[in-house]
């Protein structure tokens, strides 16, 4: 038995944020030097009425039409999101509703960030092998523009909103190989929304800076980056390694490897540390910014766009962050 | 590890700042061109020359290049 990927399609909002928009905002700051580092020149924004689950909406509709695709088709949802539409429901039963999904097709949301496609390739992968479910449509939607302080403009100049969907099916362009995942929950306070889940269910109202200068305020998100950093040059190089063995595949035959598209700093050290030259390595993050779970499927959706065809052709994909957590798998395409 | 080329290696960490007026004594982080970027390139440099760890909170409690090339020998 084999899982493969379908088809991906992505959806971004409207609106944009662009470095000039930023350096209007806080014109003492280098904007420009920054977005050089991080790599990045605008982030689309969902707009004050757009949740993550319109997004979703949308990213599936659009991948329903590009790909031909019927919603009758569709046995399973998977929704990838840490800004759900409420508490509850599920924001995947309401998708399954405005879709047209049948009522016979199972639906849940899970929450992780960046690490979140390749967990949701895994979770899908394992419905088909069960036999549980043929044609799972997994979505990943994300604004965390709702959640970063207007002043926080480090966070700002990083983080995009998005939403991809794709089609795991049991056949399809792309064959889902061997996992590996991890989890380290002694990274949780790193990077955080700290206030309104049940363990601190009021609005706290304080806005400080961390030891760092990074704004720091419960209601936000806070992210201590030098530690987000420190977590990724420890994780990640022995992540790729185990992920390559665990597929029975040397360097040499990686052809591509697409990671979270953090930064484009980040993942400049994060290549050189795993000895991984730039022609096999995606970046591709400067109108997008960092758009969490939907990173990856995007840049999946634009690799394909400019079809690149081998005769075999392997993809590593690499996500890691909020948790802490981490995944990686192989595509065989 | 050795002094002298640590502090020459460290000083090509930066864009803008002269390598020359960076010496064992020089407090970085009263150099301009110091900020949570340089924080990352520097956990890059010495974890990618070193192999070891230094972490933000760290790089804040050292004064001079010299302290901090000390904080490093120790790991």
């Amino acid at each position: 038995m084999k899982a493969y990927i379908n088809s991906i399609s992505y959806y971004l909002p409207e609106s944009t944020l662009t470095n000039q928009d930023l350096v209007k905002e806080f014109p003492e700051w280098s904007v420009e030097k920054v977005a050089d580092k991080i790599g990045v020149r605008q982030r689309h924004i969902a707009s004050g009425e757009e949740t993550a689950g319109d997004m979703a909406v949308k990213a599936a509709q659009k991948l329903f039409v590009e790909h031909a695709i019927i919603p009758e088709s569709i046995d399973f949802i998977l929704f990838c999101t840490q800004s759900p539409d409420y508490f509850l429901p599920t924001t995947a039963c309401i998708i399954q509703n405005k879709l047209g999904i049948p009522t016979t097709a199972g639906a849940l949301d899970f929450n992780l960030g960046c690490s979140g496609y390749i967990y949701g390739l895994s979770l899908a992968k394992g419905l088909i092998f069960a036999g549980i479910a043929k044609n799972i449509l997994l979505l990943t939607a994300e604004t965390y523009s709702k959640y970063i302080h207007p002043l926080d403009k480090g966070n700002r100049s990083i983080f995009g909103d998005g939403a991809s969907a794709t089609l795991v099916s049991t056949e399809g362009f792309a064959e889902i190989g061997d996992f590996v995942l991890g989890t380290d929950g002694r990274g949780a306070d790193n990077l955080i929304v700290r206030a309104g889940g049940a363990r601190h269910p009021e609005t706290e109202n304080t806005v400080k800076a961390d030891e760092g200068g990074a704004l720091l305020s419960a209601d936000h998100l806070y992210m201590n980056g030098s530690e987000i950093f420190n977590f990724t040059l420890r994780s990640v190089p022995p992540l790729v390694k185990e992920t390559l063995t665990k597929n029975g595949l040397e360097m040499v035959d990686a052809d591509l490897f697409v990671f979270h598209q953090a930064n484009k700093y980040m993942l400049n050290s994060l290549r050189k540390l795993c000895a991984i030259s730039q022609e096999a390595f995606y970046v591709d993050m400067e109108d997008l910014g960092n758009t969490v779970s939907s990173t990856i499927p995007i840049g999946l959706a634009r690799v394909r766009e400019k079809a690149i065809k081998g005769e075999k052709f392997n993809i590593v994909i690499i996500g890691f962050g909020v948790g802490y957590s981490w995944g990686g798998c192989v595509l065989k395409c | 590890m050795e002094l002298q080329d640590f502090v020459k290696k460290f000083a090509d960490q930066f864009d803008n700042t002269d390598p020359e007026e960076i010496t064992a004594s020089t407090r970085y982080q009263e150099l301009e061109e110091w900020s949570s970027l340089t924080i990352l390139v520097v956990i890059t440099f010495v974890t990618t020359e070193y192999g070891k760890a230094v972490t933000g909170a760290e790089l804040r409690s050292c004064e001079t290049v010299e302290d901090l090339y000390n904080l490093i020998a120790t790991k």
